[in-house]
């Protein structure tokens, strides 16, 4: 009977070889555009969300009808839209991370990862969508 | 994966004690994880008070003295007792750290002393590191080229190309920052962990070996690589001053790099 100092299963329990367990598949050849792409969109949401914030607070007390023009013209309209697909690529993909982590269940871990992506795709969609009826 | 209760037969419960010999001034208690595979029972917590007059200076001092003259049956790997072999790694006082490196007058209140956390128990403080050494064979750490030495000489790197080795060289596979790292105790099945990802970047930052890119291809994975999340316990635990996550950062860069 084996046992750990945090209670993970007895890895005894297989007879297959440690090298070859670690071996495993071998390496999927991807990881790296995921990564630069979670520090590509931070970096790119630094500045989009101060302006965003600024504008809100300096927007504020502002009628429907001068909301409607703000978010209308071209540059508000286009930076949202950035802000907006950003946003929701960079929550997916840390989400993304944080399921991978902890996730117990290699079934758990593909429907959580996929819900992330849906939600966050319709939300971002939704988003979009708002800002287009009104721009365009 | 994460688990973050233990099972039954690995709750902790108090063991026995033993006391100082009578006339000890300076005494110290050292309450120490001891768990026998034979006995069939959970492991425990015994404690043993030692006279620190009578003592070395470090932790590993106190152990090698419980087990000469208090209780013969504690088991501890220990070597060289200078901070090289790496044998005596084990988490005292809440930090994994080496026995003999680690002074007994730095432990404020009792010295609490368990095995590396997260790996499969032998006994008592001996932590299984099968699964570690697999992953380190695994990133086939030693010189790889295709280009013969010179029939005269040895390979001749420049002062900086060798520098590049400074900080990973001194790394002498104790696996404290691996089993420190939470990332390994939640996905160690398939994430390589810093002390073998550090030995990884030793050979890809060697300006003699030639297979650089064969070695970035083996580590191009979301669970092998990049289950590093910077949390940094690896570099705040190391007992020789090293920093694993700025070897894992590096390779992360190349990475990026060889994609354009």
């Amino acid at each position: 009977m084996s046992h750990t100092t945090s209670g993970q299963a007895p890895r005894q329990a297989q007879l297959r070889s440690p090298l070859g367990r670690v071996r495993g598949m071998g390496s999927a050849k991807s990881g790296a555009h995921h990564w630069w792409m979670q520090r590509v969109t931070s970096i790119a949401l630094l500045p989009l969300t101060i302006w965003f914030v600024l504008s809100l607070a300096t927007n504020a007390g502002m009628t429907h009808g001068e909301v409607l023009l703000w978010i209308g013209s071209p540059l508000n309209a286009v930076l949202l839209l950035a802000l907006i697909g950003l946003t929701f690529h960079h929550t997916a993909s840390g989400l993304q991370v944080i399921i991978e982590d902890y996730a117990n269940s290699e079934w758990v871990k593909i429907a959580s990862i996929l819900a992330v992506k849906a939600v966050c795709w319709l939300l971002g969609i939704a988003a979009a969508l708002a800002v287009l009826r009104i721009a365009v | 994966m994460a688990t973050f209760t233990l099972p039954k037969n690995s709750t902790i419960t108090e063991g026995k004690r033993h006391g100082a010999p009578s006339g000890a001034k300076n005494v110290k208690a050292f309450r120490i994880y001891r768990w026998d595979p034979d006995s069939g029972e959970n492991p425990r917590t015994d404690t043993y008070e030692i006279d620190l007059d009578k003592c070395g200076p470090m932790v590993l001092d106190a152990l090698i003295k419980i087990k000469n003259e208090v209780d013969s049956t504690l088991t501890f790997r220990r070597s060289c007792r200078e901070g090289i072999c790496g044998s005596c790694s084990m988490n005292i006082d809440g930090l994994n750290t080496l026995a003999c490196l680690k002074p007994i007058e730095d432990v404020k209140g009792d010295v609490k002393i368990s095995p590396l956390p997260h790996m499969p128990v032998v006994k008592d403080l001996v932590p299984d590191l099968s699964q570690i050494y697999a992953q380190l064979r695994s990133v086939e750490p030693w010189l790889k080229s295709d280009t013969p030495p010179p029939p005269d000489a040895e390979r001749l790197q420049s002062k900086d190309e060798r520098a590049k080795l400074d900080g990973l060289w001194e790394c002498i596979l104790c696996f404290c920052c691996t089993t420190a790292c939470p990332s390994y105790w939640w996905n160690g099945d398939r994430y390589l962990g810093p002390a073998v990802l550090l030995q990884a970047y030793r050979w890809i930052a060697d300006s003699r070996d030639e297979a650089q890119g064969e070695r970035l291809d083996a580590l191009e994975d979301p669970f092998k690589l990049y289950r590093c999340h910077t949390i940094m316990n690896c570099a705040r635990t190391c007992p020789k001053g090293l920093n694993p996550a700025q070897a894992i950062g590096e390779i992360k860069q190349l990475l990026a790099a060889r994609h354009g």
